[in-house]
């Protein structure tokens, strides 16, 4: 009885759990539907407003969080003076050759070795211990050992972004073999195919969209191990940008560098998505 | 026309001798008998049709022809040779068509002649040709995900005959159609099965479409799967020779044949219920 009455009111609760009416134009019940452009871009307008606010009124000291204006001004002088020796274009670039060196060298290990691990037994039975093994394990903590074994330079740099980005990338084309249909698989075979032609031609690209998405999450496990792969013995880089900027305190300098990483990952992973339009138009169409 | 070279087509048959299959459940269970003691032959120019109550083995017997499956004792021959594995002499239309997205529709349908090496210009050709045969002309290059389903079975079809197989195994090809489409693409298959004299193996839910099609139904019924009765019919050839399909489906001849199958099938099911009370 009380129960219903509470219903009945129309409290706040009540009324964001009701079922809500059927809208011209929309498939009733799709989870989460409509655009969301406009509420992000007044999402971004209000957190920049905030920002501006708490740092212009003087709430809090730049030292711990400088003006917009002030990281706008410092991502001026540093694409023009350079910060450390180099400008922001060289440590952009640097960091971008190490990221996307790693990042291609995961692929072309990676994609062909989940692969293998979805079609084969022997395979998986191989390279499962090893992957899941090293795969939990935060790179900050085998850092060390990687610069014992390959020294201070890039190598150990780029084995460490590399190392962080060929798990997902191998987890994601092993579980893309199961895409395909037994259906289609069978399709092939009583066409006449040989097991390398099914492979080429129906788990390949039955696995592509899997692939694609692990390839966007292995890029971000990439960039977010760049900072780690930059402390130590680094010269150039975005990522030492930021930790030589944080030891002096230059806060502006850190918060630019941060929004730069963040900047050059968002554009990179758009393209992968129109990659995926073009690539695999017909995801979850059939 | 494609294939269609009909003078003094050679024999080729199927033959299915004393098939078994049992599937294991565990260590300490008997296994399942899917399939008990088959024997079948099917020649060029047959249109066999495997009707029954679910759980009779139908899918087993055709995923057994198809070479998806290893029968647990017995042998399938085709053309005196030992089917150990799917090949391009038997292809399958499936139930849900299983076409290839990836692949535009003329593309999916000329996918058998690219594993076979065929030069793309000549694999096109011949695809089209199929194409046209199944009234899918203007529609080479659209997605198959655009397609109705009706469509994409008939691109399906188009697939399975490309390779030019000595049988078509089809898995419910019609079971997801509306009932319009479904004639129609029932009277199109006739005609193909007529036009190029293929042995034909055809799994239905539907008595009347095992009836009409057939020009032999083979019953089969559950627990043990096995064929229960064999019927010679010719309702097809009263349809080739003119007659409409619906009035060869209202003809007297036609509903007794139908009670007499039905009977049947429902005597499976009572037993199964039966087995449960």
């Amino acid at each position: 009885m009380y129960k219903q009455q509470r219903v009945k009111s129309g409290g706040f609760f009540a009324r964001i759990m009701r079922a809500r009416p059927t809208r011209p134009g929309e498939t009733y019940g799709v989870p989460g539907q409509g655009d969301s452009l406009l509420i992000s871009a007044i999402t971004a307008l209000i957190l920049l407003g905030g920002w501006s606010l708490v740092t212009g009124m003087g709430w809090i000291k730049p030292l711990f969080m400088p003006s917009p204006l002030a990281v706008f001004h410092t991502f001026i002088n540093t694409a023009t003076d350079g910060f450390a020796g180099a400008t922001l274009l060289e440590h952009a670039w640097v960091s971008f050759l190490r990221v996307f060196g790693a990042f291609s060298l995961a692929c072309i290990i990676g994609i062909p070795l989940g692969l293998a691990m979805g079609m084969s037994r022997v395979a998986r039975g191989v390279f499962d211990p090893p992957i899941e093994f090293y795969r939990p394990i935060p790179p900050l903590a085998y850092l060390p050992l990687m610069i014992i074994w390959f020294g201070i330079g890039n190598l150990s740099k780029v084995l460490l972004i590399y190392l962080s980005i060929l798990a997902p990338l191998a987890l994601g084309a092993r579980a893309g073999v199961r895409s395909a249909a037994i259906e289609q698989i069978h399709a092939a075979y009583s066409l006449g195919a040989t097991r390398w032609q099914v492979l080429r031609n129906v788990i390949l690209p039955a696995a592509m969209p899997e692939i694609l998405t692990s390839m966007r999450i292995g890029i971000g496990f990439g960039w977010t191990t760049l900072v780690a792969a930059e402390m130590v013995a680094a010269t150039h880089g975005l990522g030492y940008m930021v930790l030589t900027a944080s030891q002096f305190l230059q806060t502006d300098t850190v918060i630019m560098g941060i929004i730069v990483i963040a900047i050059i990952a968002y554009v990179f992973d758009m393209l992968m998505r129109w990659f995926e339009r073009r690539l695999v138009p017909w995801k979850g169409k059939m | 026309m494609v294939a269609g070279q009909m003078e003094e087509p050679p024999v080729s048959t199927l033959q299915i001798d004393n098939a078994n299959v049992l599937f294991p459940i565990s260590a300490n269970e008997a296994p399942i008998q899917a399939l008990q003691d088959i024997n079948l032959e099917i020649e060029s120019g047959e249109f066999v049709v495997a009707l029954g109550a679910s759980g009779c083995g139908k899918s087993t017997l055709l995923n057994l022809m198809a070479g998806f499956l290893a029968p647990s004792s017995g042998q399938i021959r085709l053309n005196g040779q030992f089917v150990e594995g799917p090949g391009a002499d038997r292809s399958v239309v499936f139930q849900n068509h299983a076409l290839f997205p990836w692949l535009n529709v003329i593309d999916n349908v000329a996918f058998g002649l690219k594993l076979q090496g065929v030069e793309v210009g000549e694999r096109l050709a011949t695809a089209g040709e199929y194409l046209k045969l199944l009234g899918l002309e203007g529609f080479e290059k659209r997605p198959v995900y655009e397609l109705s389903g009706g469509m994409q079975q008939r691109v399906g079809i188009a697939r399975a005959l490309t390779s030019d197989p000595e049988i078509l195994l089809m898995d419910e090809p019609l079971g997801a159609l509306d009932a319009l489409s479904r004639e129609k693409a029932q009277e199109l298959i006739l005609s193909i099965w007529k036009e190029t004299g293929k042995m034909i193996f055809f799994i239905t839910h539907s008595v009347e479409e095992a009836l009409f099609m057939s020009s032999r139904l083979i019953v089969m019924s559950p627990r043990p799967g096995r064929i229960t009765n064999t019927f010679k019919l010719n309702f097809s050839r009263q349809y080739f020779e003119g007659e409409d399909a619906r009035m060869i489906k209202a003809s007297p001849d036609f509903i007794a044949m139908r009670e007499q199958v039905l009977a049947i099938i429902f005597g499976d099911e009572l037993a199964k219920e039966g087995d449960h009370v």
